[in-house]
């Protein structure tokens, strides 16, 4: 036998039922089959446990103290393949289902059911900017306890009916962020992990819709009273948005073009927020929404490259909507009201017309807001206007 | 004749093996089997049983073809067919049933240093009908001039009596009694050895005091029924798994093997003169240990 095929391996006294099979077989794993292993100081009844151990790893055992490599861990990783690179520049166009849930560039051994993730093509779901906006968002997740002054809320007690119409108004917001966090949520779970930073993106954006529930609901209930009310119009809104099962279509309605008003909602109600503790919730969502927003953005745009006929059904896909929506209220008309009342501060006649003067500017500047990004994503100009005019009534 | 003889051929007839459900994940091994011979073109079905003695009998009454029988159930197999001028033979066996030892083994601060010092000691086994858990080493004990219940006490721990040792439970308890110092030595197959050192079941320290010759252990045995093309392509397509196809891989780990190999009987010559020592199957095959309640 070659001394390139034979290895001496000195175990220094250590036994099997301490960790011996390690040293056996990182040296087995250096020699090429048949290669032989000669163990020295071997544990106590070593001869007895190697041979067994070696009957159970496919490898050979020579009495007294030889050992000799077999085929099997060969044979087990002959068809083995990586999934991918690690990083992000080393994601695949189509990731295999064969991959199941192994990280991103493990070697993945052959075998094994495949794992059933419908969204396994990077142009369906992926953004470059996923990366850097996850990282983003890890580092600015905020603890609902302390970003807020609660206290505030018990120093600045409100009027009765502008507490309400700040009440009314979060109501709105719960009910809107309870389906921001449920469309995501939904997807979540059909992504392969081998996009993980889109996986992992969407996982705090779940997050963060969660805490703005919260706080949301925190300040509705701030001081003990009932909520506020949920049209029939606003639900049947948020449910067309459930109905979208194309991820860059559903990105679209809820990140791009929903949430993407909301931004401007967001800051009207920190703007004229009668309170502290109204301003601080409005303003923390508003940065966590502007993520979402960047993310929607970015996709459309990555998906628009690989498709041109994405636009085709980007406008489709908002004319549908509008179709289904056009027999329904749209808007709460008391969440309109609420907002006047929150943007007055108070019901003497002139503050009431200077809010909704204000709400009426609000709802420019949402326009003004929806067809600058459809701009971006590449619409014309008279498209972007048709299109953002046709957005839902009820904001999201 | 036999039952299954006497029915008429048909091309569609699957060759049926039985196997003994000593653990749940054996319904998963050949139902994964049967499906992988089936794709290969093989029609092939399993039945399970119980305990090895009566998928024995079903073998030797031609109810069954091929048995999947522990070493045991082939002494008992091959001395009933030799009784009753029937043929069976062993097809093939794992790679992992060939060249096996059981041990005898004690504490570490044991004064027992040899077999001899077990004089009017206490040696836990594994189950009644276990060749690896008590057959074999209280064979190997008998062979250095000991006879066990006379020069020492033998306590057995009766785990899936009928299993013939598949059940890991009767060796595991055996080697807990030791650690416990309820007995003075246990015996155990070397794989065991293995294992419980690594879980932590014995003690660092234990100490090895005997170890039995090499034997064989399971292997696919080919009863009086069964139709030799179909045994024929059987046997070659258990030559064709490959450890490195995924399809059979998984198989193939459950059931501890990397490959199939020949069969050979000459591993079992140790076991046969265990049940003869013991009387625990007659001459022709009949179960004559009293103590023996599958």
């Amino acid at each position: 036998m070659s001394p390139l095929t034979t290895t001496r391996l000195d175990l220094g006294g250590l036994g099997l039922d301490r960790g011996a099979h390690l040293l056996i077989a990182r040296a087995l794993a250096a020699l090429p089959v048949g290669g032989r292993v000669v163990l020295h100081d071997a544990g106590p009844h070593l001869g007895v446990v190697v041979a067994a151990w070696c009957r159970a790893n496919g490898h050979t055992f020579e009495a007294p103290d030889v050992v000799v490599r077999g085929r099997a861990l060969d044979d087990r990783w002959s068809g083995a393949e990586r999934a991918g690179s690690p990083s992000a520049d080393g994601i695949v166009a189509t990731a295999s289902p064969s991959w199941g849930l192994a990280a991103r560039g493990a070697l993945v051994e052959t075998g094994g059911p495949p794992a059933d993730f419908a969204l396994l093509r990077r142009d369906e779901l992926w953004a470059d900017l996923a990366v850097r906006l996850y990282a983003q968002a890890a580092a600015n997740q905020w603890d609902p306890e302390t970003a807020i002054d609660w206290a505030a809320g018990e120093e600045h007690p409100l009027p009765a009916d502008v507490e309400g119409a700040v009440v009314q108004v979060m109501t709105y917001l719960i009910e809107n962020e309870q389906a921001a966090l449920a469309v995501p949520a939904r997807f979540l779970g059909r992504i392969h992990p081998h996009y993980r930073e889109v996986v992992q993106l969407l996982a705090v954006q779940v997050a963060d819709e969660a805490r703005h529930i919260e706080v949301f609901s925190r300040r509705a209930t701030l001081r003990g009273g009932q909520l506020g009310t949920s049209s029939a119009g606003g639900r049947a809104s948020l449910q067309t948005l459930f109905e979208e099962p194309d991820f860059t279509l559903a990105a679209f309605l809820l990140s791009v073009l929903g949430e993407g008003t909301f931004l401007d909602l967001l800051t009207f109600i920190e703007r004229y927020a009668p309170d502290p503790v109204t301003a601080q919730v409005a303003r923390l969502a508003r940065a966590d929404e502007a993520r979402h927003v960047a993310f929607g953005i970015a996709h459309v745009e990555h998906a628009g490259r690989a498709d041109p006929t994405l636009l085709g059904r980007l406008r489709s896909t908002v004319e549908r909507r509008a179709g289904v929506l056009a027999s329904t209220a749209g808007l709460n008309a008391d969440v309109f009201d609420a907002l006047v009342v929150l943007a007055a501060g108070a019901w003497a006649p002139e503050a009431i017309g200077a809010g909704h003067d204000r709400v009426l500017a609000l709802v420019r500047d949402m326009d003004d807001g929806r067809r600058r990004r459809l701009v971006r994503l590449g619409f014309p100009a008279d498209e972007a206007a048709e299109l953002s005019r046709l957005h839902t009534r009820n904001f999201m | 004749m036999s039952e299954r003889a006497s029915e008429p051929m048909s091309r569609c007839r699957p060759l049926v093996m039985g196997a003994v459900a000593y653990d749940a994940k054996v319904v998963t091994i050949w139902d994964g089997f049967r499906r992988w011979f089936a794709d290969q073109g093989l029609p092939f079905d399993w039945v399970l049983y119980s305990h090895y003695e009566r998928q024995v009998d079903d073998l030797l009454a031609g109810r069954i073809d091929v048995a999947w029988n522990s070493p045991l159930a082939w002494v008992r197999a091959r001395r009933m067919a030799e009784a009753g001028g029937q043929r069976v033979a062993a097809l093939r066996m794992r790679d992992t049933d060939q060249g096996l030892t059981s041990v005898v083994v004690v504490r570490r601060e044991s004064d027992v240093q040899a077999p001899a010092d077990l004089r009017g000691r206490t040696v836990a086994t594994g189950a009644v009908d276990s060749p690896q858990g008590t057959l074999l080493p209280l064979s190997w004990l008998r062979a250095q001039g000991l006879d066990p219940g006379t020069d020492f006490a033998v306590r057995r721990f009766e785990i899936g009596v009928g299993l013939h040792g598949d059940h890991i439970g009767g060796e595991r308890d055996a080697a807990r009694a030791l650690a416990a110092g309820e007995v003075d030595a246990a015996c155990m197959i070397d794989a065991n050895l293995l294992l419980f050192e690594r879980e932590g079941t014995l003690p660092p320290g234990t100490r090895v005091i005997g170890q039995t010759a090499p034997y064989d252990h399971c292997n696919m045995t080919v009863g009086p029924s069964a139709e030799p093309d179909a045994v024929e392509r059987f046997v070659a397509l258990l030559d064709s798994m490959s450890y490195a196809d995924a399809v059979v891989r998984p198989l193939l780990d459950l059931e501890g093997l990397k490959a199939w190999v020949g069969g050979r009987t000459a591993g079992y010559a140790a076991l046969e003169s265990a049940v003869d020592e013991t009387g625990f199957y007659s001459a022709d095959g009949h179960v004559t240990a009293d103590d023996y309640a599958p």
